[in-house]
């Protein structure tokens, strides 16, 4: 609750640059829940540029990035290969906290916002996001057309859970902005971070950040729970609801 | 560590998103799918074991595969609701004294170590990430050989129908090698004295490819009860059913103690799905004769084979894919 609240709050980026811009953003919603019958949610992320302070002048146009970043977990992506005729899972990587959400929104296209050092050194755009592999004993991010990497973030894209969009942010004024947060069906349950950066020529010129919650809520949380705390009673329990179900079967349909 | 609904994660499939009010959320398989598409395959697959008296598994379990629910997860699920439909079949049995109590606990005891077995290999393989391989392959060679193997019998059967003689062959020999084998053994309703050790055997094989492969086994064991064990027709369904029942539930709770993969809501609607149909395919089943029933039950099982085989030995549309191997 206190991070929620917290992120309620205006939230001012102290980005150690001489800054004549402060980004104030609001969030449509802080806590995203995961019903029974949850197909997917587009959160809003409202915001505008204000002067720091009064005398100094704003210097549109801007460009804004949003990156959100969901709950952390190892993935581990794997390839097939042909052997004796079939198709096998041979080589696997495994990729180390890598999130399980991930999307960056911008205005325009990322490249076209800063160039490449600077997109890198901040970790912006898909190709820019350190994902740690583990090969072997050690530990290491790898070139952004490693084989594996580009696997991986394809096939988080297709789930709808990776995207890099150059459209979703829009300024309303040149200094008013919103974006658009898709969050698809099956989005990861958790905390998600939202970092908002404010470019100006090529220079990022503050920042803000914000936060949201992904929960399932009702029966979906109590068996996703039961199941991993205690697996065996929640096994039990739902033999015993199959042979419930089945003398039920056997009771309503009886015919001799 | 694996996580709940750690599962292989789904290729999304007629998930679009949009205001579907008929979707419902799993919790453990962690997708949305349309509740009346999970019921009316209940419903069939329910039918069809209703028809066959099988318990339906080997069909259930690649449907749900084929939705976008990951082995694992389909795998251990179905495992519950096949628990269901066998105890349905079970009771009706029961109330006809047409199942042999005795046999099915001889059975049953080894059906029990092969499934914690078959449970202990399921997790091993799914942390070498060869478990959708292994599942894929023993579809394909035990459908395929029991499939052929049926289309073959009843078609020899239709043909001696034809030349006007009896389609029912006689039981064969009546002795093999299998009879001479020690602890011999009398089970009284069934009316035969057999060693205990192809007993076991067969209990053991039938709780191990069924925790594995996510089927009740009950057309594999129906043919194995008669041809080794010369278990007379009368009492085998229902005593295979007592055994499929009770290796299901036990794979259930093993599968959810372990791995964590079984979904209650989705076998939920599996069961009563699986439990309605399976009331009108008892009576299309019963006005149906005997070898046309097997021939239609062996070209259902050779064509899953067939289908499992394609996937195998086809170049996969993307060779790369994803497993959750666990949350920080």
């Amino acid at each position: 609750m206190r991070r929620i609240a917290l992120t309620f709050l205006i939230v001012l980026a102290a980005c150690g640059q001489a800054a004549a811009e402060r980004l104030v953003v609001s969030l449509s919603n802080h806590r995203v829940a995961v019903t029974s019958s949850f197909t997917g949610e587009d959160l809003v992320l409202f915001g505008t540029v204000e002067p720091d302070n009064a005398r100094t002048p704003l210097r549109p146009p801007y460009d804004l990035l949003v990156t959100v970043v969901g709950p952390r977990e190892t993935m581990r992506t794997r390839r097939k290969e042909r052997m004796l005729g079939i198709w096998i899972n041979t080589e696997t990587r495994e990729f180390v906290r890598a999130p399980s959400y991930l999307s960056i929104l911008a205005n325009r296209p990322v490249t076209e916002i800063a160039n490449q050092e600077v997109l890198r050194r901040l970790q912006i755009g898909l190709d820019n996001y350190l994902m740690p592999q583990r090969i072997g004993p050690d530990v290491a991010d790898t070139v952004h057309d490693d084989p594996f990497r580009v696997a991986f973030v394809r096939l988080e894209t297709e789930q709808g859970l990776y995207r890099e969009d150059g459209t979703a942010v829009t300024f309303l004024t040149p200094t008013v902005f919103r974006a658009a947060i898709p969050l698809p069906a099956n989005v990861p349950t958790g905390s998600y971070s939202i970092d908002v950066k404010l470019f100006a020529k090529g220079v990022q010129v503050a920042g803000a950040n914000s936060a949201l919650e992904v929960i399932k809520t009702g029966i979906e949380q109590y068996v996703a729970d039961a199941a991993r705390d205690h697996g065996l009673l929640y096994g039990f329990a739902t033999a015993l609801m199959a042979l419930f179900i089945g003398w039920f079967g056997s009771v309503v349909f009886r015919r001799d | 560590m694996v996580i709940a609904g750690g599962a292989d994660r789904p290729r999304a499939f007629g998930f679009e998103r949009g205001p579907h009010r008929l979707q419902i959320y799993l919790p453990i398989a962690d997708l949305p799918v349309n509740i009346f598409l999970v019921l009316g395959m209940g419903l069939a697959v329910g039918f069809i074991s209703g028809m066959f008296g099988i318990g339906g598994g080997f069909l259930m379990t690649p449907l749900l595969i084929f939705i976008g629910i990951s082995p694992a997860v389909a795998v251990a699920s179905v495992a519950s609701h096949i628990a269901a439909s066998s105890f349905t079949g079970a009771i009706s049995y029961w109330r006809k004294r047409a199942l042999d109590v005795a046999l099915a606990m001889m059975l049953l005891s080894a059906g029990i170590v092969g499934t914690a077995v078959g449970v202990w290999l399921f997790t091993k393989l799914r942390e070498l990430d060869q478990l959708d391989l292994m599942i894929g392959l023993s579809y394909v060679t035990l459908l395929t050989a029991v499939g052929g193997m049926m289309i073959y019998e009843s078609v020899r059967a239709e043909l001696r129908t034809r030349k006007g003689m009896p389609a029912t062959l006689r039981r064969p020999g009546s002795h093999t090698w299998l009879h001479g084998l020690p602890f011999k053994l009398r089970f009284k309703r069934s009316k035969i004295y057999v060693s205990a050790i192809p007993v076991w055997a067969i209990g053991f094989t039938i709780g191990f490819i069924g925790a594995i492969m996510g089927i009740g086994g009950g057309f594999l064991l129906v043919p194995m009860l008669i041809y080794f064990l010369r278990v007379p027709t009368a009492t085998v369904i229902g005593t295979s059913m007592v055994l499929t029942l009770v290796t299901m539930a036990s794979a259930t709770v093993m599968h959810a103690a372990t791995n964590h993969l079984v979904d209650a809501i989705l076998a939920l609607i599996l069961m009563v799905g699986g439990v309605i149909g399976a009331q009108f395919g008892v009576r299309t089943g019963q006005k149906m004769r005997g070898e046309r029933l097997r021939l239609l039950l062996g070209l259902l099982v050779f064509a899953v084979g067939l289908r499992f085989a394609y996937e195998l030995v086809v170049s996969p549309d993307d060779p790369f894919s994803l497993r959750h191997v666990g949350a920080e």
